[in-house]
């Protein structure tokens, strides 16, 4: 046995470790952003960590049965919430996405990624498995999914709403559902592309597609944000320009750089090398989210760990696509490195969450092996 | 990915844990991929596109801002600045950088104390402007107002206030024809040479006069700095500053303060002052007022200001020594008196005035009705006699005395770095019969021979026929002293007679002449000259002294001094000034303060005590009244400077065909056209 206690040494840290590098990694880029100064954005981010990842491991200790009890009242309590924001927002005039809790404002539609994922890993668990390829594997699924979305997309908040919809659709794919739905509602989703886009999207939203598809039309409105991107993350080069030395970030051409643009802010200041390393954590840290997922025993946990991993990546790869100009700016903030609490709220419920199963998981090898 | 294999619980939920598996491979392994997507698209842009980005990067962060070039100053002879510059703090605006134009302009003109006029002028050059040309809003801006502009800055982008140098002429109106005015380049001229430099906020080129033909040369090379700058603009720190280098000087020939005191002493008066040194052909002072204030029109000219210089019936705008044109009236006298020479005539041969001269069957008056009695040329000239001019212009014909009338300089365009440069008529049979398909007539020579009708000249050509009359040198004018001494050729007129045309025409202002009055108050400088009274209108219309005053007589006398060792020499043109008697005092004072300085300026400061104050504080004044008055109601001014000038000029040409109107027939001379009507102070409407 080794010297350290038990509790420490059971910990996933092949997880864990990359996890502080990364965010302590973005800590630092976000002292950058500050122009050199823990405040305003690099102390927080550190304080939140620290206090998500208490919470992270408090979630560990819910057992399976627990989590299966309160998937449903999790559910409609954040759907519920989702409702009073659209309320607040219509009284209030104009569109709202969080409620103000006092020490943060708390985006409910942030909570309903994790949620919509353990609500439909919970909805699979019970559903009698002759039933995976009948409408009564779809209906409830999709009603369960369309509902916050349909709320989300009010506020108007799309890529939240895609969010919810990439996360949902990967738990539903995951269990089993008939292949041909999936290519079916995929090439009629491709065809409705153009009608969505005209009917569906606000005209701040089409632009935003617009020039998403050709930034250079409109180098100093809304093309802006994806051209300072790039140019940031292209001027880093290999090595980058070295720590506080990033000028488009410190003379403000870089928008947003300690939120949505936070890995243009690390790429101009520490290159390809820094970028390749966040990547590369990532990849740990969503490779071994994949391996708590399958060595899992049951159903629901194995859906709730694999939802989980595919709210994270969704998170990710849409937010560095965007950075660097192969995705529309849709505000989906980095895990980890960017500044704000409700993403690293959940982010780290997903992390706390796959810690869960992770437990479970040993918990039953060791039982197997007694 | 590591695949458990668990002992089999129901073969539906296996088939489920298989689809699980074979799946979270398909999106692992799509999720690899977007990872590896992104790995290779982040090092697409930071390593095969470094460089483009580098570059984007450094221009997104270096600005760099072109420093105007201070202008060249323009010297007069004595290296006294007659155009310099002055540092101040400036404001300027560029449209396409305005966030919100209207709230902006409000906001400066808050600060600034602007009045409406003001305001709707800024308006009218930012719409004029293209939108990356910068605009200014005001030069002279005191420290509190930039400070205050300065402070607000993050509110107000493109506004961009700064230190510079503003173009100053310390002898404002004095010098407004001659020196021409800056202001920043057109929209036009921009197309034309397309140089940063004409849209760099602050920058001006020369508009009108000697700015604008001496722009290259005092352009010089503009300065540049390069400074770091957030996105919003503001400057974080200097990277580089490599000086601008100032434009050349242009020294003139222009002597400055006779060239401010000439314009002074025209006074209330509108008319020019030319005065030449006759031995090199340098201009000392070409003076033509009313005039404007250069140092106002520098943001352009104000819709105000223009209105009122656009009222005045003395055309502050033009140029009256270079676009001027006048009957030369009996100043001509001495020149056809060396036609009469050079064609064989003896000086003391003599003619008898009765006052009036029967060709054929008309008489021709002289002016006076009573007759000189016997007159030789000598008197001709000091008694400025028109019948024995009528005399023996007949004899000899108008061809003689055209070409003569050429050689001393009239109808010709000197080589001169002006803008326009009007050169006149010297009416001959051919000239009239190319333009009016008319023979010559009797009358027309008559007409000639007294300096009315047809002949025009400008007030500069006239002092060159002063100079040539006083050196009988071909002298020509130059305005550029280059350090080098021109050699005139002579015009072959024997000494003799060029000593007894010098001495009629000191008689006319030391002798028994027509000018008295115009004797120098200084010992041992005679002055030589000759009067002369224009008509306008006939004598049926006015008296040419008194009533509406275009119709009043022009006054002119063309000088040398002194006059038996002539140094300078020079005209003076006053014009509806009553009669030469306008004139001649002018050129007295002019001339003694040229000899004899404290003379001359205590002459001047007791005059422009009746006057109220000094061109300038006048011109002051009457901007003032005249902005009270006119209120809000005050047309635009055209946009174009050059619209203004062309107008200016295209009204000048119109103007001296008044003369001619009359020309048709035979212009009898008033009777004393040279008594010294006393115009001094009087008021002229």
């Amino acid at each position: 046995m080794s010297i350290v206690p038990a509790p420490i040494a059971r910990q996933p840290w092949q997880m864990l470790i990359p996890l502080f590098v990364l965010a302590s990694f973005g800590a630092a880029v976000l002292f950058s952003a500050a122009g050199g100064n823990m405040q305003p954005f690099a102390q927080s981010h550190l304080i939140r960590f620290g206090i998500f990842l208490v919470m992270a491991v408090i979630i560990t200790f819910f057992t399976r049965d627990a989590m299966k009890l309160l998937a449903y009242p999790i559910y409609l309590i954040i759907l519920l919430l989702l409702v009073a924001v659209e309320a607040i927002g219509f009284v209030g005039g104009g569109s709202q996405r969080w409620l103000n809790l006092g020490f943060m404002t708390l985006q409910p539609s942030e909570l309903m990624k994790p949620a919509i994922v353990l609500t439909l890993a919970r909805f699979y668990d019970t559903l009698p498995v002759g039933m995976v390829g009948t409408w009564r594997a779809l209906v409830p699924a999709g009603a369960i999914i369309a509902l916050p979305m349909a709320l989300v997309l009010l506020q108007p908040d799309l890529g939240t709403s895609l969010a919810l919809a990439f996360g949902g659709v990967v738990v539903m794919f995951l269990a089993g559902l008939p292949m041909r739905w999936f290519v079916t509602s995929g090439i009629a989703g491709l065809a409705a592309i153009p009608v969505l886009y005209t009917f569906a999207l606000q005209p701040y939203q089409q632009r935003r597609v617009t020039t998403f598809l050709d930034p250079e039309s409109d180098p100093l409105g809304s093309g802006y944000h994806i051209t300072q991107s790039k140019i940031a993350i292209g001027s880093g080069g290999l090595t980058g320009k070295g720590f506080n030395q990033g000028s488009q970030s410190h003379l403000n051409y870089l928008p947003e750089p300690q939120t949505d643009f936070v890995f243009a802010t690390m790429a101009e200041e520490w290159g390809f090398i820094g970028g390749l390393l966040v990547i590369g954590i990532f990849a740990l840290i969503l490779r071994w989210g994949w391996k708590v997922a399958s060595n899992s025993e049951d159903r629901f946990a194995r859906l709730l760990a694999a939802g989980m991993v595919a709210t994270i990546f969704f998170y990710v790869a849409i937010n560095l696509m965007m950075v660097m100009g192969l995705a529309p700016v849709v505000g989906i903030p980095l895990p980890f490195m960017s500044h704000g609490g409700s993403s690293m709220l959940t982010n780290m419920i997903c992390i706390g969450i796959l810690m869960q199963v992770y437990h479970w998981n040993r918990r039953t090898h060791r039982r197997g092996l007694d | 990915m590591r695949r458990s294999r668990r002992p089999k619980q129901h073969i539906s939920s296996t088939t489920l844990k298989d689809r699980f598996d074979r799946r979270s491979v398909v999106i692992g392994a799509f999720q690899g991929g977007i990872g590896v997507l992104l790995a290779a698209r982040m090092g697409y842009i930071a390593i095969a596109e470094n460089e483009k980005y580098e570059l984007q990067s450094e221009s997104n962060r270096v600005n760099l801002t072109l420093i105007p070039p201070r202008r060249g100053w323009l010297l007069d002879r004595n290296g006294a600045p007659l155009a310099s510059n002055r540092a101040d703090f400036r404001v300027d605006v560029i449209p396409e950088r305005l966030a919100d134009r209207e709230d902006t302009v409000r906001t400066l003109g808050e600060i600034l104390d602007f009045g409406p006029d003001q305001m709707a002028d800024l308006n009218a050059r930012i719409d004029e402007a293209r939108p990356f040309q910068p605009v200014e809003v005001s030069t002279g801006v005191d420290y509190e107002q930039f400070a205050a502009i300065s402070v607000r800055l993050p509110d107000l982008p493109g506004v961009v206030p700064q230190r510079g140098f503003s173009r100053f002429y310390p002898t404002g109106p004095s010098v407004g024809h001659l020196i021409g005015y800056v202001g920043p380049a057109s929209a036009e001229e921009y197309e034309e040479d397309n140089n940063p430099l004409l849209i760099t906020p602050g920058y001006k080129i020369g508009k009108d006069g000697l700015e604008k033909q001496f722009e290259r040369q005092l352009r010089g090379e503009p300065g540049a700095r390069r400074v770091e700058v957030t996105a919003s603009g503001r400057i974080v720190r200097d990277l580089e500053t490599r000086d601008d280098i100032q434009g050349d000087p242009v020294k003139l020939t222009i002597d400055g303060p006779l060239q401010d005191y000439a314009a002074r002493r025209i006074g209330l008066e509108s008319g020019s002052v030319v005065v030449m040194d006759c031995l090199t052909g340098d201009l000392l002072c070409m003076a033509s007022m009313p005039s404007f204030d250069p140092n106002s029109f520098s943001a352009g000219i104000g819709s105000l200001e223009y209105s009122m210089l656009r009222d005045d019936v003395r055309v502050p705008l033009r140029n009256k020594v270079l676009s001027g044109l006048y009957p030369p009236g009996s100043t001509v006298k001495p020149m056809v008196g060396m036609a009469f020479l050079k064609a064989g005539l003896k000086p003391n041969e003599s003619v008898f005035c009765g006052g009036g001269l029967r060709v054929g069957n008309r008489v021709f008056r002289c002016w006076n009705r009573r007759g000189h009695g016997r007159v030789d040329l000598a008197k001709g000239i000091y008694q400025s006699c028109d019948v024995y001019f009528y005399h023996f212009a007949q004899a000899i014909g108008m061809d003689p005395i055209a070409t003569m009338a050429r050689r001393y300089g009239m109808g010709q365009e000197f080589p001169l770095p002006v803008t326009t440069q009007f050169y006149g008529t010297v009416p001959d049979p051919e000239w009239k019969f190319n333009k009016f398909e008319r023979e010559w007539q009797a009358f027309d020579t008559v007409n000639a021979t007294i300096g009315q009708g047809y002949m025009l000249a400008s007030p500069l050509q006239l002092a060159v026929m002063a100079s040539r009359l006083a050196t009988s040198e071909i002298v020509m004018p130059r305005l550029v002293l280059d350090g080098s001494t021109p050699k005139f050729e002579s015009m072959g007129v024997s000494p003799e007679y060029k000593a007894y045309v010098r001495q009629a025409m000191s008689d006319v202002v030391n002798g028994p002449g027509t000018a008295g009055r115009a004797r120098l108050p200084v010992e041992e400088v005679l002055m030589a000259g000759k009067t002369g009274t224009a008509q306008v209108v006939g004598l049926s219309l006015s008296d040419g002294k008194s009533g509406p005053w275009k119709f009043r007589d022009h006054g002119l006398f063309i000088f040398f001094a002194p006059f038996d060792k002539p140094r300078y020499a020079g005209a003076v043109v006053i014009e509806h000034g009553g009669g030469s008697g306008a004139a001649y005092p002018i050129a007295r004072d002019v001339m003694t303060y040229l000899f004899d300085p404290q003379k001359g300026m205590d002459a001047l400061l007791a005059l422009e005590k009746q006057w109220g104050g000094t061109a300038q504080e006048r011109l002051n004044k009457q901007y003032a009244a005249y902005a009270a008055e006119a209120g809000e109601t005050v047309p635009p001014v055209p946009r174009r400077e050059e619209d203004i000038f062309a107008q200016v000029e295209a009204e000048a040409r119109l103007a001296v065909r008044q003369s001619e109107s009359m020309a048709d027939g035979v212009i009898t001379p008033r009777e004393d056209p040279f008594a010294p009507g006393d115009t001094q102070g009087r008021p002229t409407t």
